[in-house]
């Protein structure tokens, strides 16, 4: 059972696990998750810059910044080849559109995205100083007394969310909250959100909810509309935080088949006693006989 | 990056300048083109010396033990102080790299199998003592048995060492690292003798460094035999062994390699100053393995296509798979 994981980490009698569900077909990209984020845990500013590639400017997440909300231009056009800034000509496109049918059907994909908090979470399992733990909630949190920026969770993870402070020296990531889920509370993110596209809940809730409101959109027309991150039998063991998305994974930036670096382990460890087994007959190779 | 109408979906571009391209170019859509990884933090030179310093401390107490059982006591003299100055600057390249060096103890505040640099931290924790307890004993000419018993049991760790190294980089989602953990062990395998056998053959008489010579043109055809496997195995994570600056690295490790291993053999024990640059080049190219590997795999996080094109393969197999 894949969500027992709090039970699985050693915590007696824990309540349910907790998540987000997050429904990107509500989402109007307001941003309010990534700053009652920031305020609520006091997260540095980490550059304020203007990409000029979409209205999204705050472009992944990282160590101070653990909600992102990407927003996703599209035109119904199929996909070309790579078009730059320099050579459009803005009234050529908006002719084109015009003239071709269906050509002015433009939609604007937004989605918050966050920590996964994995069933199978390789950051926390790469860990080497027991930082990251599981709390009794089901998520994944780092202890900051404890982290000393070995940096190993950072590669580690699929969806490149947690990452290492520059000036701080340690890793840092989504809590769900933590401090708030304690005292009953929903995370800062799920409560500023004006369209309830984040939704927090025990996570069995949350997956139910998700698989009527995909029926409801199938039901609509809008056929586009998967879960992502819900499957407990995929890569990582089904997320914690999981999407409703209206395109393929990767359009927002998620790897489409994340596996969890740590299921390949084992093998890894026994390929490298093998080569160390060859390392030591090659040295023993090289002494016997007495060579000159 | 592609940032216009087409938004999200333009991001599927050739690469690579006039490079063949060892695998089709796959259509695939990004976020704007960023990566979908973080990149890793690790600082190049603190990783790729801490990979190579242990791959050459490890190897090296092979050569001490064989040295001692065959009565070489100049070479066994060399491989175990290098045994111990490598171990003891790797470890300072790896607390180096902390953001929290002060707190490095933490790291053997667990004991958890699920992380192999907690494995390694234990590891290092167990055979450092035991080089320099080799050495030391070796140096002072006292405390035989125990020197003995040191130098046995490092011996004994010294292929962990070695070969851990891999494991600890391939567990993680950086594409040209992970598709790479069948056989990258066997290249650190080959590449830390080459570099004890480097330094063996650079510092130590060369009426004593037979076993080096040999075990230099071994380790040679280990490291780059597993190379050639490994990048043939790995689909389109190879790709970034194969251009820009790994590509760069990677062809002076093969050069220095190969051409260190074959001098070394025609030097044989005659001429001292052709044996220490043989020495001297394999050293040099055992270090440029690492870093030729350490920047590959930054350069498979840094872009999309790495990781979500295999990604978008395997789902296609398996939807082929479910259909027939």
């Amino acid at each position: 059972m894949t969500d027992d994981v709090a039970h699985a980490a050693g915590h007696t009698d824990p309540p349910p696990r907790m998540g987000f569900f997050t429904d990107t077909t509500v989402c109007i990209g307001c941003k309010a998750c990534e700053v009652a984020c920031k305020e609520w845990n006091a997260i540095p500013e980490d550059g304020l810059e203007l990409t000029g590639m979409s209205y999204d400017n705050t472009q992944g997440l990282g160590a101070s910044t653990w909600r992102h909300v990407a927003f996703v231009e599209q035109s119904a056009r199929p996909a070309g080849g790579s078009t730059g800034h320099d050579d459009v000509d803005v009234f050529d496109a908006a002719r084109d559109l015009a003239d071709s049918p269906g050509g002015s059907e433009m939609r604007w994909l937004m989605s918050s995205d966050v920590c996964k908090h994995c069933t199978h979470a390789a950051c926390l399992d790469v860990c080497p100083t027991g930082s990251l733990f599981r709390t009794e909630f089901g998520t994944v949190v780092v202890q900051e007394d404890i982290c000393n920026g070995c940096g190993y969770c950072v590669p580690a993870c699929p969806y490149g969310v947690i990452d290492q402070r520059p000036d701080d020296g340690r890793a840092w990531k989504c809590t769900l909250c933590y401090d708030r889920l304690g005292d009953g509370m929903e995370p800062a993110c799920a409560k500023a959100c004006p369209t309830d596209s984040i939704q927090f809940g025990p996570l069995e809730e949350l997956r139910e909810r998700a698989a009527g409101r995909v029926a409801q959109l199938h039901a609509a027309g809008t056929t586009d509309a998967r879960l992502y991150g819900e499957d407990p039998e995929d890569g990582v063991g089904g997320d914690g935080a999981f999407f409703l998305l209206l395109d393929e994974p990767e359009v927002y930036g998620l790897p489409p088949d994340p596996v969890v670096t740590t299921r390949d382990l084992p093998a890894m460890w026994r390929h490298a006693a093998a080569a160390a087994a060859s390392l030591a007959a090659l040295a023993v190779a090289g002494f016997v006989g007495r060579p000159r | 990056m592609s940032g216009s109408r087409d938004g999200a979906r333009g991001a599927g571009r050739r690469r690579g300048r006039g490079e063949r391209a060892m695998v089709p170019d796959a259509e695939f859509t990004s976020y704007y083109g960023r990566p979908v990884l973080n990149r890793p933090t690790w600082k190049p030179l603190d990783i790729a010396g801490y990979l190579f310093l242990g791959g050459l401390a490890g190897a090296s107490s092979l050569l001490a033990a064989g040295a001692d059982a065959t009565a070489r006591p100049a070479l066994a003299r060399t491989a175990k102080l290098g045994a111990v100055g490598a171990i003891s600057l790797s470890t300072a390249a790896l607390v180096h790299d902390l953001g929290r060096p002060a707190r490095f103890l933490n790291m053997l505040r667990v004991f958890k199998p699920t992380s192999p640099m907690s494995m390694g931290s234990w590891l290092l924790a167990t055979y450092a003592p035991l080089t320099m307890a080799a050495a030391a004993a070796d140096v002072a000419g006292r405390y035989r048995v125990a020197g003995a018993a040191a130098t046995a049991s490092a011996a004994a760790l010294g292929p962990a060492v070695v070969t851990y190294t891999a494991v600890l980089i391939s567990d993680t989602a950086v594409p040209s690292w992970h598709e790479g953990y069948r056989e990258l062990p066997f290249v650190f395998a080959g590449s830390g003798a080459t570099a004890a056998a480097g330094l063996a053959l650079a510092a130590a008489p060369t009426d004593q460094t037979g076993p080096a010579r040999r075990t230099a043109v071994l380790g040679a055809l280990l490291e780059l035999g597993a190379f050639r496997l490994m990048k043939r195995n790995m689909g389109l994570a190879a790709e970034p062994y194969e251009q820009g600056g790994p590509r760069t690295w990677l062809r002076a490790a093969e050069v220095l390699t190969a051409g260190g291993a074959a001098l070394a053999a025609c030097a044989g024990r005659r001429n001292r100053a052709l044996t220490a640059l043989a020495g001297t080049a394999l050293l040099a190219g055992s270090a440029a393995l690492r870093l030729g590997v350490f920047h590959a795999g930054v350069a498979s996080a840094e872009d999309p296509r790495y990781t979500v094109v295999p990604q978008r393969e395997r789902l296609a197999a398996r939807s082929r798979a479910g259909e027939s």
